[in-house]
């Protein structure tokens, strides 16, 4: 997609020269050319502003503070000076992909360097200027300082000095304990805008002149336009275009959002319904059952499963398709203009954005620019860039500049989808009722083989971050067979990880409770013994597992007596190189569980920011309970049954647990976030509904 | 089409649009108040709240023809001199993760001040149950709604 890699970065980054190579210097025209940029992340002007570039996509995970934070660290910046750009689609900084709770773990080490970079030229700067030894001066908030003469300047100061330094090809980092700003609770800088309504989303952005459109498209999957009666739309005031864009869908293009909706809404549109017409959700259920006696691919294998002898016990469990449902639905902004087409899009995958636009209309990459604007949600909906090339086209097509707008029911119904899943587990008991023996067979379809992509070894590529070991079983698998479907499939939030958690820690409650013994204890002496479990490029580590156990079974008092009617679960679960483990708290109600309190504890390495970790996970086991206790797509003759948030209800405040969030202190590399506290939820509440009614959930979501 | 003129912000506005648009569209594109946002069109999130007269109203589900002659009040206008105490209070408490309903929470979370300066925790959740938040920062927001009450309300 990119020509460099991540890692390509940091080695070029250090490796050129004089520091105004092309590649890793951003020209600015108009301000000074004094200005000091060592790499792509970092511009100091001589007037001492200091600008960072982001070049991830904010979707409110707050990478636009955390980080510009990493890279202020070792720059030694005085913060209140930071401003922050948003890069769009570029060739200069890797994969630019937001997903897979990566941001900061991929760019920890390249923002580090590119901050200290800076940081240590800075200081040559300072010293050849003042004419005293580098090792006498020292950078502290944003000034360097030489403390025998009393002498200081700031990094504005020195820019121009610094900009003719060749860049250092080895830097010294900070260590944790001298850290000033990661780790502390550093305000997000988005916050003031976005409480005042002046934050503009893709949806907010405007062009002069700019039209508006919405799409009808084929409400059965694969179907296609049959034919288009547009008189009654093109009754419509304001209405100027209604045109087929691709095969399966018609643009309606208005000079107002609502004179392009009620376009749509008197389009006559008859439609090819295709090979999927008497699709339903029993037949993809059907069909995942048929995939499990298949013999699957091996994600993970200790010892010789089949080999164990005990008492077997096995269940079944399944999950259904699931929606993202960000608050602000699809959209975005072209101008196409012939030779070159501009889009403003509220996308995790600006790159792919532009490649797919550019080949959409006929241009080459270059000719394309793409502006990342700020997202209303992301949940992995945008790292699908369907309404980029819908935008794109019908700009082309009206020969003006447009902004698509997705309805509610345009999202819910044109989603794609986190995919179905069933689970079958066996255990092989021991006297005392632990597991000799535990498989872990997954069957479900493919984002990434349905899209095409890459699946060596028929493992779906996401499985290495997503489904892996947790205890310490002598004789442990976990196999993955891939199926079909035509329903369209996308990667939401947790991806495959908040299946395979949901299955395997339900199945362990259930072992638990057959032996016996506490569901923590049973658990703890699964991970007593310190042992690497190396699946793919993670090591799974049972002593930081058991940390975070230990840590949110101590916080949610596991060892005192609830009050009468209050009843918990407890689980714990691995994915994006972090630990969670969670205690959920419930009442119940007209026989429904309440949610009154979830503890939660994390071991995430080193944390960045306080503040927006304890958001994400705060964010993630609401998005969480909702995924458990309710959402739901099904597909009833090849279409999409739920449409907006009354058939498919995400959570509201009467339902919002207290949510307490705990981290083990860790100066450990920094690790994913966004995600890893989701998985625990599902099984934890489904625990905690079997501690107060003895009955088992093994297919989500709970109330149905 | 059809000239209508109504208050926003206090300041009187003509426009010339059919009298069923949605007050939403109105304020996004003819008046170029985009801090009130889309959310489902049905009245189901609340993400376009607006006052009108006072009262919280889903713009998205209210024809502008209802509102003629009448005041609206929206994120922009809500602190007509710097911040509405609730717009300091979600900063204090740090309650956006993306942002997008915060607006259309503030101002739910306003009327509610207005009416009842102090609110207790289920008069918070009743007036706020209306508005959805897929980031989950329903406690920031119980808690900067406390907060600014305690801190004097609603002004």
């Amino acid at each position: 997609m990119s020509p460099l890699s991540r890692r390509d970065f940091v080695t070029a980054g250090v490796a050129v020269g004089a520091g105004l190579v092309i590649g890793f210097y951003l020209p600015r025209g108009g301000e000074s050319t004094k200005e000091f940029s060592p790499n792509a992340y970092l511009r100091i002007s001589p007037a001492n502003k200091v600008t960072i570039v982001v070049a991830r996509s904010e979707m409110g995970q707050g990478v636009r503070t955390s980080l510009p934070m990493i890279l202020a660290e070792e720059l030694e910046a005085d913060w209140r000076q930071i401003e922050i750009e948003q890069a769009g689609a570029s060739t200069l900084y890797g994969d630019q992909t937001t997903g897979g709770s990566a941001s900061v773990r991929t760019t920890w080490d390249p923002m580090r360097k590119a901050g200290a970079a800076a940081r240590e030229m800075l200081i040559s700067a300072a010293a050849l200027t003042w004419g005293v030894p580098r090792s006498s001066c020292t950078a502290e908030s944003g000034r360097i300082k030489h403390a025998a003469s009393g002498r200081s300047a700031s990094y504005g100061e020195l820019a121009a000095k610094a900009a003719t330094l060749p860049i250092p090809t080895d830097v010294p980092l900070k260590a944790s304990k001298d850290y000033k700003i990661v780790g502390q609770r550093v305000p997000r800088l988005d916050t003031p805008a976005k409480v005042k309504g002046e934050a503009t989303f893709g949806i907010d952005f405007r062009l002069p002149a700019m039209k508006f459109a919405v799409l009808s498209r084929c409400p059965t999957i694969g179907g296609k336009v049959s034919s288009i009666d547009d008189k009654e739309s093109k009754k419509i005031s304001g209405v100027s275009f209604v045109g087929k864009i691709g095969d399966s869908s018609v643009a309606v293009v208005g000079d107002s959002v609502w004179g392009a909706m009620e376009g749509r809404r008197v389009l006559n549109v008859a439609w090819d319904d295709g090979p999927n017409k008497d699709l339903n959700t029993a037949v993809v259920m059907a069909s995942l059952k048929e995939g499990a006696s298949k013999k699957g691919s091996s994600l993970f294998l200790a010892g010789d499963p089949a080999k164990a002898a005990g008492r077997r016990v096995t269940a079944e469990y399944e999950l259904p398709f699931m929606a993202h449902a960000p608050m602000e639905p699809g959209n975005c902004t072209a101008n196409y203009q012939g030779t070159r087409c501009e889009l403003w899009a509220p996308t995790q995958v600006p790159q792919d954005c532009r490649d797919s636009m550019a080949t959409a209309v006929g241009l080459d990459p270059d000719q394309v620019k793409v502006n990342v604007t700020l997202m209303g949600g992301g949940f992995g909906r945008r790292l699908e860039h369907d309404y980029a090339v819908e935008a794109a086209l019908v700009s082309k097509a009206m020969g003006a500049p447009v902004k698509v707008i997705w309805t509610r029911e345009d999202d819910m119904r044109f989603s794609t989808y986190r995919p179905a899943s069933l689970h079958q587990l066996t255990a092989t008991l021991d006297g005392a009722g632990f597991p000799v023996a535990l498989t872990h067979k997954i069957i479900s379809p493919s984002i990434a083989a349905q899209k095409g992509q890459p699946t060596p070894n028929n493992i779906d590529p996401d499985l290495p971050d997503e489904a892996g070991p947790v205890y310490g079983v002598a004789n442990y698998s976990i196999d993955y067979v891939m199926t079909q479907t035509p329903v369209p499939l996308g990667w939401m939030r947790s991806v495959y990880a908040l299946q395979a958690a949901f299955a395997l820690e339900s199945f362990m409650d259930e072992l638990a409770v057959a032996a016996g013994k506490d569901p923590l204890q049973y658990r703890l002496h699964l991970l007593a013994k310190d042992q690497d479990l190396p699946y793919f490029t993670t090591t799974w580590k049972t002593a930081r597992m058991r940390g975070v156990l230990q840590l949110a079974a101590e916080r949610a008092g596991w060892d005192k007596p609830l009050p009468a009617g209050r009843y918990r679960g407890i689980a714990c679960f691995g994915c994006f190189a972090s630990y969670l483990a969670e205690v959920v708290e419930i009442t119940m109600e007209n026989n429904q569980p309440r949610v009154q309190r979830v503890v939660a504890a994390v071991d995430c390495g080193q944390v960045v920011n306080p503040n927006i970790l304890e958001q994400q996970i705060q964010g993630a086991i609401v998005f969480g309970l909702a995924n458990a206790l309710r959402a739901k797509i099904t597909i009833e003759k090849g279409r999409v049954v739920q449409g907006n948030f009354d058939d498919y209800a995400p959570l509201r405040m009467e339902e919002t647990p207290v949510v307490e969030v705990y981290a083990v202190p860790s100066a450990e590399s920094p690790t994913g976030i966004g995600e890893p506290s989701l998985p625990p939820v599902a099984p934890a509440l489904c625990n905690a509904i079997y501690a107060a009614t003895k009955k088992r959930i093994r297919a989500l979501p709970i109330l149905t | 089409m059809a000239d209508i003129t109504l208050r926003v912000n206090g300041s009187e506005k003509k426009v010339s649009v059919s009298p069923e648009t949605p007050l939403l569209w109105v304020l996004r594109d003819t008046l170029e108040l985009t801090g009130t946002k889309f959310g489902c069109g049905a009245g189901l999130c609340g993400a376009c709240t607006v006052h009108v007269e006072g009262n919280p109203a889903r713009s998205c589900s209210t024809p502008v023809s209802q509102v003629a002659g009448k005041s609206v009040t929206t994120i922009e206008g809500l602190g007509a001199n710097g911040l509405h105490v609730l717009q300091q209070a979600w900063i204090a408490e740090e309650v956006p993760q993306c942002g997008y309903c915060q607006t259309g929470q503030i101002m739910s979370a306003a009327a509610l001040l207005a009416k009842t300066p102090n609110p207790s925790d289920e008069q918070i959740t009743q007036a706020m149950n209306g508005n959805l938040c897929r980031c989950g920062t329903y406690e920031r927001i119980r808690k900067a709604i406390h907060r600014a009450a305690a801190g004097g309300g609603a002004r």
